[in-house]
């Protein structure tokens, strides 16, 4: 009798993947509902939008790659490849991040062009160089500032009643179904258009009013930043329950959040008028969703220990210098873009000493 | 040193990076005593089953074989002898599938048992302490005891080593899920072990002895302490199970906090590791004089009915055990792509255990289990890699892995065979352990590429090796070849210097040829002067007769167009002078034509007879070239000298020579064409000349 051959070892953890992309997806969902508490439907559309176009998108590249395999194991792996989860991620990530009345196409474009040219076209799963979503979210805000930075406030604050089918109505329309705009339902009673609280932020400091005034607008409610603080802190549950469940490294937020803070409170300790505090910069913006889902990508962030600190480190440092000093109100998709650049030099530089190896001689050998 | 000891009393280890948890599983055998088998009917018993080289056989088919006999001797010091396992007749020794991962075939011994189980003559030695060193050492290499472990390295060169060891460890650690087999044997010849151990600190003399062993075995434990109560050198050192501490590194670094420096041994360290079953068989060899002839095996997962640990004797054949132990097929069951048909049979463990091609396959001296699992129990040892995706970067890997390489980067320059950065990330420092691989969640069978890459490494070397041995062949080649061009040259410098010399020294010689010549010249004129006739015009005659004469001798090479030419004009002149000379003198010169050459054929023996007479034989060669071109030489200075007497003569005669000497200038072979003409042209005017004297002569005027 014939026995059959395989190589060793032989057991596996059973671990997959597409099953850490899952839990990953659900990790997800605290933060999303704390979305949709505060600001509306608007991001479910745009999540079920992204991902239905990513997933078509991703079976289009993925027919025609798998045109040049072998036939036979084909359908096998391409639905395999297609529900491998990491398409789908990518879309919920890019949802997320979109302004709740963002035109629909946004959302379609983003989740294009993040499936085609920023994933398939580096050679799909695990090859790509950077984050998908914040690749797609950086074109789009460059591309496209006017619809990318109509923020709406919190349903709190909003004048008109936002329900389900007005979003879906103005996220295909542009229009409200009694007619609003989405200026009208960006203003305030006043009329005046109301921002997300780092824009305010910036726009206020630009005008010579210092933090505490600034802080005194309705937008920024009563702790840091209306609604925001509470979407932050839901993203912060998911991503502890993601350590917790050793999905993602812990290094990587620990080291971005330790990072931040340390740039924030070097600024608001020499001038506090002109700098917000830690709070703040923790609780706003995507700041933990960029700590815990963005950075801690595997496949564009750092392998190594070291190299997961030095990358949090660093991201935190860009996101406190693009805030405080750059252009743009929020910097977590620009910092992570930049540190997925850096990501295969840390790489290069952190490698672990290999057991029997003397650091000398590793350093001596790297010197030939 | 004593820090060590102090550190490890207090049970606190130097911890190895990475390792995993994967299931135990040793509650399935380990609850079980170790079962002695009936007689298997055959024993396959392969002559190599450890690291080294096999022995020479001492048996040949239809010998009758005892209990403990060598079957092979060493004649290397990495040789291992095998023995009979029990009594029996050899009925074969061929080529069989033998334990190891590639299923290849190696020369293997068949053994009919004849069921009696007769022993050779032994002698029980009753006190160790009093056999020397050399005697404990050839009483284990004559065993036939390699590491039981896993590697089989032979344990005779390992504890024949220099004095100053500071560690001797004996790994108990079992880190492989499943496998029981140690932990059995410690549990019930703790006593035996022992005596092994205290055989070992005789020979090595160690400062610490350290038992290192995984706290999933309390019983295990328990006996050893209990064996080791008295003896105060040896420390049981309970370690925390995790996979892969029972490896030689990972268990040093553990017990020690050193870290054997890549490509070395241990013993460089001055750390000597041995397996615990080692023990065993080196207590039987030296006490008992019992050869490794059996080990305990661990029969074990879940399509197996009755799991346990047996005393295996070598050579059993693995479909022998499966049947003692209840082997059941699960040929039905829906399995993953592509449809396995039949289920995995592994020797060792799930993590670095090999499955075997087949159930011929016998248990060898490194077998610690057969692992049947189920596919349930183990379902991706049932699928061909086949839920394999591409790596995330997850670092997972890396987080695990002992050795602390990056498994990751691995793969890839794996994968893209790039051997120089597989060299720069440390790949021959992975010990196979599969922790990685275990943990992926992409499911790459990483082990398998880095086995791949390593086999292609390792073949590269031998490639190089053998290329660099065939420019070494090939410059050494150049090198004589040129050594021997510039001998050649020297040779010929020589001979030529020689042949200058040789020339040198018969320029007189030469001149007595000239003077022959003249000599006959002046006999010729005589005979002419005797004859009445011009003597002048009958030298020349003559002498040209001689030469065109001469000269066809060489002559057997093509002509070409110039010389053709030239030789049609010489033809044309000849043809005019010798109807001119041919009229006046007729008879005269056929009879002075012969002598001539017949006086010259005596000028050159002559010239022979010298230069045989000159020194040595090189120099004879030499002078035999010399003299050919003397003669050659000779001749022109004949027609030299005809020139310059037959231009004297007339206008035509000098024209006919000026053609000649350009001729000769030219080349030699236009020269022989010439003379070639020349002769004909003269048997033509001879012809003629008989025919019609008269009006060629008219001609001429």
């Amino acid at each position: 009798m014939a026995f059959w051959i395989a190589s060793s070892p032989h057991n596996h953890n059973q671990a997959e993947t597409s099953a850490l992309m899952r839990l990953v997806t659900y990790a997800l969902f605290p933060g999303i509902f704390a979305q949709w508490y505060f600001f509306g439907w608007g991001n479910l559309i745009h999540i079920t939008l992204a991902v239905v176009t990513a997933l078509i998108s991703e079976f289009i590249v993925l027919s025609l790659r798998s045109k040049h395999g072998n036939k036979s194991t084909n359908k096998h792996t391409l639905s395999k490849q297609l529900f491998d989860g990491s398409a789908i991620l990518t879309a919920v990530l890019i949802g997320i991040c979109l302004p709740a009345i963002a035109p629909w196409w946004i959302a379609v474009i983003g989740s294009i062009f993040a499936v085609v040219v920023v994933k398939q076209l580096y050679g799909g799963l695990g090859q790509n160089p950077f984050n998908p979503a914040m690749a797609a979210y950086v074109m789009l805000l460059i591309s496209f500032p006017v619809q990318m930075t109509s923020w709406q406030p919190p349903l709190s604050l909003m004048t008109v009643d936002l329900n389900l089918s007005n979003t879906i109505s103005t996220i295909f329309t542009g229009f409200t179904s009694e007619g609003y705009s989405v200026e009208q339902l960006r203003a305030d009673i006043d009329g005046f258009t109301m921002a997300t609280p780092l824009d305010t932020l910036k726009t206020n400091a630009s005008l010579g009013l210092t933090v505490y005034e600034t802080m005194q607008n309705q937008i920024f409610g009563a702790h840091f930043s209306l609604g925001w603080e509470w979407i932050n802190a839901a993203f912060l549950l998911g991503g502890v329950f993601l350590i917790f469940k050793k999905a993602i490294a812990w290094q990587t937020p620990a080291s971005f959040l330790f990072s931040l803070f340390i740039c924030t409170f070097i600024a608001y300790s020499i001038s506090p008028d002109s700098s917000a505090s830690t709070m703040f910069h923790w609780l706003s913006g995507g700041c933990m969703l960029g700590a815990f889902f963005i950075l801690t990508d595997p496949v564009t962030g750092a392998t190594s220990t070291k190299g997961r600190v030095i990358i949090g480190a660093l991201a935190g440092l860009l996101v406190y210098v693009i805030r405080d000093f750059g252009g743009y109100p929020d910097g977590v998709a620009f910092a992570v873009l930049l540190c997925n650049m850096t990501a295969p030099l840390i790489d290069r530089y952190t490698r672990p000493r290999t057991y029997g190896h003397q650091p000398s001689i590793t350093k001596q050998e790297e010197g030939k | 040193m004593d820090s060590i000891i102090q550190r490890i009393s207090q049970g606190k280890f130097w911890p190895f990076h990475g390792g995993i948890h994967p299931p135990e599983q040793k509650k399935i055998t380990n609850e079980k005593p170790i079962r002695q088998l009936p007689l298997p009917k055959q024993l396959i018993l392969p002559l190599q089953q450890h690291i080294g080289r096999q022995g020479d056989l001492l048996v040949k088919v239809g010998d009758k074989v005892l209990k403990g006999q060598a079957l092979t001797q060493s004649s290397n010091p990495m040789a291992v002898p095998v023995h009979a396992p029990t009594s029996g007749t050899i009925t074969a020794i061929k080529k069989s599938a033998i334990a190891h991962p590639s299923g290849m075939s190696e020369l293997c011994l068949f053994i009919d048992v004849d069921g009696e189980d007769t022993w050779r003559k032994r002698e029980i030695c009753q006190d160790v302490s009093q056999l020397s060193h050399q005697q404990i050492i050839a009483k284990i290499a004559n065993a036939g005891i390699a590491g039981m472990g896993g590697a089989g390295f032979p344990t005779h060169i390992k504890v024949n080593t220099k004095p100053d060891i500071n560690f001797l460890i004996i790994n108990a650690a079992e880190c492989e899920p499943y496998i029981t087999a140690d932990d059995l044997l410690m549990r019930e010849h703790s006593a035996t072990i022992v005596d092994g151990i205290n055989i070992l600190d005789q020979l090595l003399n160690p400062a610490f002895i350290l038992i290192g062993i995984e706290d999933n075995k309390p019983q295990a434990i328990k006996a050893l302490q209990q064996a080791t109560k008295s003896l105060e050198k040896i420390n049981v050192c309970v370690l925390p199970t995790k996979y892969p501490s029972g490896g030689e590194k990972q268990l040093i670094k553990l017990l020690t906090g050193k870290e054997v420096t890549s490509g070395t041994l241990p013993i460089s360290s001055g750390i000597v590791v041995q397996n615990i079953a080692t023990c065993f068989a080196i207590s039987d060899a030296v006490i008992n004089d019992t050869p490794l002839l059996r080990r305990v095996i661990t029969l074990t997962g879940q399509a197996l009915a009755k799991p346990q640990n047996v005393w295996a004797l070598l050579g059993t054949p693995v479909s022998y055990l499966l049947a003692q132990a209840g082997f059941t097929r699960q040929e039905n069951t829906p399995v993953a792509n592509p449809p396995v048909t039949n289920p995995p049979v592994i020797m060792g463990g799930p993590m670095m255990g090999f499955s075997i091609l087949n159930e011929q396959v016998p248990v060898v001296k490194t077998s610690n289990c057969i692992l049947a699992p189920s596919k349930t129990e183990m379902p991706s040892a049932f699928d061909n890699n086949a839920n394999e995706v591409e790596c995330i970067r997850c670092g997972q890997c890396a987080d695990v892995c002992p050795s602390q390489l990056l498994p990751q980067e691995l793969q890839w320059s794996a994968k893209a065979k790039d051997h120089q950065q597989l060299a720069k990330l440390n790949l021959f420092d992975c010990i196979d352990c599969g922790a990685c691989a275990y943990v992926c969640p992409s499911q790459i069978p990483l082990v398998q590429y880095y086995r791949i890459a390593k086999a292609e490494i390792r073949q590269q070397q031998q490639l190089d090796l053998k290329a660099e041995k065939a420019k070494e062949r090939f410059e050494a080649r150049k090198l004589r070849l040129e050594r021997d061009k510039i001998a050649r040259e020297e040779k010929h410098k020589k001979a030529a210097a020689a042949r200058k010399a040789s020339m040198n020294k018969k320029t007189p010689e030469a001149g007595a040829a000239k003077s022959a010549v003249a000599a006959a010249l002046a006999r010729v004129k005589a005979k002419k002067a005797a004859g009445k006739q011009d003597s002048t015009s009958t030298a020349t005659n003559n002498e040209e007769t001689k030469s065109s004469s001469e000269l066809p001798i060489a002559n057997d090479e093509a002509l070409d167009d110039k010389s053709q030419v030239k030789a049609a004009i010489a033809r044309a002149k000849a043809k005019r002078l010798a109807k001119s000379t041919a009229v006046r003198e007729k008879a005269v010169t056929n009879d002075e034509e012969t002598k001539s050459s017949d006086e010259l054929l005596v000028a050159d023996e002559e010239e022979s007879k010298q230069s045989n007479s000159a020194d040595d034989k090189k120099a004879k060669i030499a002078a035999a070239i010399a003299k050919a071109k003397e003669k050659a030489k000779a001749k022109k200075a004949q027609a030299t000298e005809l020139a310059a007497l037959s231009s004297e003569q007339n206008s035509e005669q000098n024209s006919e020579n000026s053609s000649a000497t350009s001729a000769k200038a030219d080349d030699k072979k236009a020269r022989i064409a010439a003379a070639v003409a020349k002769a004909k042209a003269k048997a033509k005017a001879k012809k003629e000349q008989q025919s019609n004297p008269q009006p060629s002569n008219e001609e001429i005027k």
